[in-house]
């Protein structure tokens, strides 16, 4: 099957200024240093990292946001304009957005049925009765009960507006959302609700998923291929299954056995990585986890591994997985 | 940082470069200075002559270039009702605002910031609704109304002071007060909103937490942030101390540098007019400065500028 | 909570009224009678200017010393209130009743001063959020010295001497550089850090933690939570971790009590607790958590949302969403009844699940 969604060695630089010197150095900071990947049509691909690591950076280039500094974006054979013209906003029948904060999302002044619709009216899509009918066919689809429509945002709760926005996002019908962390403002109770929404609709409306997370145990449940991401760059990709169960990198390893679980053996070991992540202006030399890493080797410091297969269908940007002769 | 200074510095200039074209468009546009000075009656020759003489004939490019040339070498032109120099006519006036409008500031931060503060810490209590109802009162009515007001009850019923005039001190206690109850209000709302906004925050809790009695938790952590939004309006009260008292000193007869401003715009005296603008035009570009570089002292996320953290 | 209207007014303005209702029977800890701390029948209501909306119902627990306790649940469940109610730390809008005492002594008596006296000396607080926790216009060291200084007397080179032994204490590297430090060139992780060495300064009986992790990275929380359990290890200070993360909470308790709608619904040792959640909300909340390690499944979602402070139904405040409620259940309010020695569900049906 030929991929929906195609990015090709994305970079975003940005230049900041460093202290130092009487007006700063200058200096460059890499939010985005070379990512590629795929996502299959009606598949989810999950983007998990920490912070600073370049994942809501890398849906913003994706989505045509931001222009990148170096390499492309194709969607559905085309390359995504990173100007904000009329082929992009074409662009944005076929691929929608969620983010974290659903009330920033949502207009106050609306009552939610009107927003869910707003879509087909900007795009001139059928009647004005047709479209409050998909509207609200869609809204039952994502679990709202007729009663809340005619309510505004602030009268509904965090996980309700969620659903709000998902309706919106797939009234046009795209075959590509980008989700940015979007349940990780939800409770508990509400996140498995939202969870099971999204494979559901999935199933549904055959829509691909861009699902970027910081939780992994919310990707792993969501995704079929996940790409961990270190500092600007995927260091580890594959089936969650098998990336979860059994991390290659050592970050992998190291982030995966961090996650507190009610459910954790008797006796686990977990691997405590020393400091703060790098800051992605200062990235290191080599393998920029190498000053991190319990494994590094004087070749970790010096060259930079790329992303290599592994084995297993998976692939992973280590010099102890994959040789240097070989990279 | 030296970058900063100048880039601000250039901004400035700008600023003011840009408040006396404006300035110079509008008052050409607004009536002819010889039939205001001369009275409409005057024989056309006597028009012409002087129009001629203070080159108000010449093209308006030409006066404009002329005008900022001059300014360069330090000339503001010459008054056209007396013939003396227009900065020498603003410069004499100057002391006779500063009587007023020095007195009226500190006015405005003794009465404006406690009550702000305390109205703060005492939200919703009786005493916060007084200080915020004699607040909105006193921002919005106008300084004419006010002084108008005060002269009624303190000059002409009760007779303790003079109405207008300048001849004694006891003349200034009216145009000051006015002046200071008006900026008292505005500053008492803003110290206010400002506190309050601060003692939501989770580090006056944490202030709280560690031990400290409230009074050590208002003054040593809500205080110095709350300090941050304030200085701006009382950096925008430094800024008007010049040409902020046009109608308190229309009011009260007061001879300052307002005065002056009304009177040379009622007879299109370009040049004094042009040079008032340009000095209240500085004083608020000096203020904005010394705002900005005491955001800098006091709010130390400033001071790195948008450089990047270092990794911790 | 900290979404609840924390409106940072005077603490001690808080009305504190009443004595802990007769109902009052705290978590029955093994050698009770020397609790650390003891909070009965605590209840806050806030009042909005119309009425008091009761956040709070009647909570009862004990610490004793040393001990790590977990309180979790989801937002507005008054995990959070609970504690800057005990310390009162809530505003003016609280409306406090119940009796918090402190080594036997019952708090509401104290004055404002024995109040702050107590805070950073016996109770110490650390937040959710650290960066803004933390004064943005002070220096770290002014900061910690504040406490110091508050707390031990110290002053000048000796304070300076007991900050940096103190960042030391939480592993900061380069100490003394970040002394003079503003917090918002610091990492998150870091300023947690600088808030924990902030807490020790007064060495106290009890650290309350309000989700001290919730804000941080995987990899940090990680490092913030074995520096929790290294300094209650060398210490043996006592230890109130409120989270909503169950995962959290089971990785350093001894003990936990699940609240919901201003209840505590559950309170069990902590392998109890997850390996035989007794309250449907409990079991609920396991179910919808993915696990990493297990085969994965479809999660199973607790049906609608929580109630809203001040809309609870009638009866026990969770019967609209569990599944195996019934008119029994809207009823009464279930109290805290054994199912074990230990572990204490509050549910009609607790003893036929």
């Amino acid at each position: 099957m030929s991929a929906l969604l195609e990015v090709d060695s994305l970079v975003r630089h940005y230049p900041v200024r460093i202290p130092g010197g009487l007006f700063g150095q200058p200096a460059t900071l890499r939010a985005v240093d070379g990512v590629s990947f795929a996502v299959s049509p009606g598949k989810t691909l999950g983007l998990v990292g920490e912070s600073g690591c370049g994942k809501s950076t890398t849906a913003k280039l994706v989505l045509g946001l931001l222009p990148p500094t170096a390499g492309a974006v194709r969607f559905e054979g085309g390359h995504v304009p990173a100007r904000r013209n009329a082929e992009w906003r074409a662009l944005r029948q076929r691929m929608q957005m969620v983010y974290q904060d659903p009330l920033g999302a949502l207009d106050r002044r609306l009552p939610v049925v009107a927003q869910v619709m707003e879509p087909l009216t900007v795009f001139k899509i059928g009647t004005p009765a047709e479209r409050r009918e998909k509207a609200r066919d869609l809204m039952a689809a994502v679990g709202l009960t007729p009663h809340l429509f005619e309510r505004f945002p602030h009268e509904l709760s965090g996980g309700q507006r969620q659903r709000v926005v998902l309706a919106r996002a797939l009234i046009l019908e795209p075959s590509l959302l980008v989700c940015d962390e979007p349940i990780s403002a939800l409770d508990v109770s509400i996140q498995a609700q939202v969870i099971n929404l999204l494979l559901d609709l999935q199933d549904r409306f055959g829509v691909a998923f861009l699902f970027i997370s910081h939780d992994l145990k919310v990707v792993r449940q969501v995704s079929h291929e996940v790409a961990v991401m270190y500092l600007g760059r995927i260091v580890e990709q594959g089936e969650p299954e098998k990336l979860f169960h059994e991390p290659a990198h050592p970050y992998t390893k190291a982030l995966v056995s961090a996650i507190p679980s009610p459910w954790r053996q008797e006796g686990y070991e977990r691997i405590v990585l020393q400091g703060d992540p790098p800051n992605p202006v200062q990235v290191p030399s080599g393998c920029a986890f190498h000053p991190r890493c319990a494994y590094a080797t004087a070749a970790c410091r010096e060259v930079r591994p790329v992303l290599a297969d592994i084995g297993d269908g998976r692939k992973a940007a280590c010099h102890l997985l994959s040789p240097i002769a070989s990279a | 940082m030296l970058r900063y200074i100048a880039s601000r510095g250039l901004r400035a200039l700008i600023t003011i470069f840009l408040v006396l074209s404006f300035a110079f468009v509008i008052l050409r546009l607004s009536g002819d200075p010889a039939l205001l000075i001369l009275s409409p009656d005057a024989p056309p020759e006597a028009l012409e002559a002087f129009r001629k003489g203070w080159g108000l004939d010449a093209p308006l490019w030409r006066q404009y270039l002329g005008y900022f040339l001059n300014i360069a070498e330090g000339n503001f032109g010459q008054s056209m009702r007396d013939g003396r120099p227009a900065i020498d006519l603003v410069l004499e006036r100057i002391p006779a605002t500063l009587a007023i409008t020095l007195p009226a500031f500190a006015l405005k931060l003794l009465i404006g910031v406690p009550a702000g503060i305390f109205a703060a810490l005492h939200r919703n209590s009786l005493i916060d609704r007084l200080v915020m109802s004699l607040s909105v009162a006193g921002y919005t009515i106008p300084s004419f109304v006010l002084g108008l007001v005060l002269v009624l009850v303190f000059a002409v019923n009760l007779g303790w002071l003079p109405s207008g005039g300048y001849t004694s001190p006891w003349h200034a206690v009216l145009p000051i007060v006015t002046l200071g109850l008006g900026g008292a209000a505005i500053l008492a709302r803003f110290t206010r909103s400002a506190m309050l906004e601060v003692l939501g925050q989770p580090y006056i809790r944490t202030a709280s937490a560690k031990g400290l009695i409230w009074r050590r938790v208002v003054t040593s952590h809500a205080l110095p942030n709350a300090a941050i939004p304030t200085v701006t309006i009382i950096g925008f009260m430094v800024g008007s101390l010049i040409a902020g008292a046009v109608v308190v000193e229309s009011v009260f007869s007061w001879p300052g540098v307002g005065r002056l401003l009304v009177s040379a715009v009622a007879n299109r005296d370009l040049a004094v007019v042009q040079a008032i603008l340009l000095l209240v035009a500085a004083c608020m570009v000096t203020s904005n400065l010394v705002v900005d570089a005491l955001y800098g002292w006091i709010d130390p996320r400033l001071r790195s500028g948008r450089t990047v953290k270092a990794g911790g | 909570m900290s979404t609840l209207d924390f409106v940072g007014l005077q603490p001690g303005a808080a009305t504190v009224r009443g004595f802990a209702p007769a109902v009052a029977k705290p978590i029955a800890a093994q050698g009770s009678g020397d609790a650390l701390v003891r909070i009965a029948g605590l209840t806050v209501a806030f009042d909005d200017g119309k009425r008091h909306v009761p956040v709070l119902h009647g909570i009862d627990l004990e610490i004793r010393r040393g001990e790590t306790i977990g309180i979790v649940g989801e937002s507005g469940c008054g995990k959070s209130v609970t504690w800057l109610a005990a310390l009162r730390l809530l505003g003016k809008r609280a409306r406090i009743g119940g009796t918090v005492s402190l080594d036997g002594q019952p708090m509401h008596d104290f004055s404002d001063a024995a109040m702050a006296r107590i805070r950073g000396k016996q109770i110490a607080m650390i937040f959710q959020d650290p960066a803004s926790s933390l004064n943005p216009v002070h220096r770290i060291g002014r900061q910690l010295a504040e406490s110091i200084s508050l707390h031990r007397g110290l002053t000048g080179q000796a304070a300076r001497a007991e900050a940096l032994r103190l960042l030391d204490r939480v592993h900061i590297p380069n100490p003394g550089q970040r002394l003079s430090a503003y917090p918002h060139e610091l990492s998150g992780g870091m300023n947690q850090r600088v808030m924990i060495a902030m807490a020790l300064a007064g060495e106290p009986d009890l650290l309350v933690a309000d989700e001290p992790t919730t804000a941080l990275d995987a990899t940090i929380q990680a490092q913030i939570l074995d520096l929790l359990r290294e300094i209650r290890q060398d210490s043996g200070m006592a230890l109130a971790l409120i989270s909503h993360d169950l995962g959290v909470i089971a990785d350093i308790c001894d003990r936990v009590m699940v609240m919901y709608a201003g209840r505590v619904v559950e309170a069990a040792d902590s392998r109890a607790l997850f390996a035989t959640p007794g309250h449907p909300y409990t079991q609920g909340l396991l179910a919808a958590l993915p696990d990493l390690d297990a085969p994965h499944r479809r999660l199973e979602a607790i049906a609608g949302t929580v109630p809203e402070p001040g809309k609870l139904p009638g009866g026990c405040s969770f019967r609209l969403r569990c599944p195996h409620a019934d008119a029994d259940c809207a009823a009464e309010v279930p109290g805290l009844g054994h199912i074990d020695k230990a572990h204490q569900v509050a549910c009609l049906k607790a003893d036929s699940l």
